[in-house]
């Protein structure tokens, strides 16, 4: 497991019904790339997280398939239509199996 | 023409070129998952997979990425496109070119993504749209590298 991944988004406390609001989700991860090498020139193998999901209420927002060109610590910002209270969740995969998770509820009236 | 140019492009990283070819198999290795069996497509393949071979119109899609980045670790780029099911993005100079497919869900407010991504080297930065209708559509920046983001 990759040290220090530390996942932190970005959700408003509150919305109206029908409300598109934008979400920002960043998590600190080196996804390395799998092309560096170390010091001894041996090629420093890939572990990036390759994919990221995003649901509202038991519905998909976005799910991403990511590749080793996303940037350290990976961000993303995407927009979600609101029209009932509820949680989200937002899952990362990594390479090597681990997975991490966030929820984060919003109060829509 | 296109893909002199793109070879020209790759050549030109110097060193890159080597990296290129050295990253694939050791990735494998490492991964095993379903992943890094897209490590070593190329352009035409991460297309042909996405589209089917299917037709790719031009417009529809919007792409912002800056005209010049200074460094090529952590680019800003954003695409969207309305009626868009799914968004295909790809670095054309890469040393593996795949960026990142996104998937729009029921509850997106919009057809719409922003992240940062790496760039090699000076490129093209191309992004398709699969519509809900099937059909595809297309659009292409190029984005000027100062430092490249190979981390080599």
């Amino acid at each position: 497991m990759a040290k220090d991944v530390k996942p932190r988004v970005k959700v408003p406390k509150s919305a109206k019904p029908g409300d598109i609001i934008t979400l920002k989700t960043l998590i600190s991860h080196p996804m390395e790339s799998g092309q560096r090498k170390d010091a001894e020139g041996k090629i420093i193998p890939r572990e990036i997280i390759n994919r990221f999901v995003v649901d509202f209420a038991g519905q998909n927002v976005i799910d991403v398939q990511m590749e080793p060109a996303i940037s350290t610590n990976p961000y993303f910002e995407f927009e979600v239509k609101v029209d009932q209270p509820g949680e989200f969740t937002f899952t990362w995969y990594d390479d090597d199996g681990s997975v991490y998770e966030e929820k984060q509820s919003i109060d829509v009236s | 023409m296109k893909l002199n140019r793109r070879h020209a492009l790759i050549l030109g990283a110097g060193g890159m070129a080597g990296l290129a070819f050295a990253g694939p198999v050791l990735a494998q290795a490492a991964a095993p998952a379903a992943p890094a069996a897209d490590a070593g497509k190329t352009v035409e393949q991460w297309i042909a997979d996405f589209t089917g071979g299917a037709e790719v119109a031009e417009g529809g899609v919007k792409l912002n990425a800056p005209e010049i980045a200074e460094n090529g670790n952590t680019v800003p780029i954003s695409v969207s496109a309305e009626g868009a099911a799914e968004i295909l993005v790809l670095a054309t100079g890469n040393p593996t070119p795949g960026v990142a497919i996104v998937k729009f869900g029921p509850a997106a407010g919009s057809r719409q993504l922003a992240t940062r991504i790496r760039l090699a080297t000076t490129q093209d930065v191309v992004a398709i749209a699969k519509m809900e209708d099937g059909s595809f559509k297309q659009a292409k920046s190029n984005v000027k590298v100062t430092i490249g983001g190979c981390g080599g």
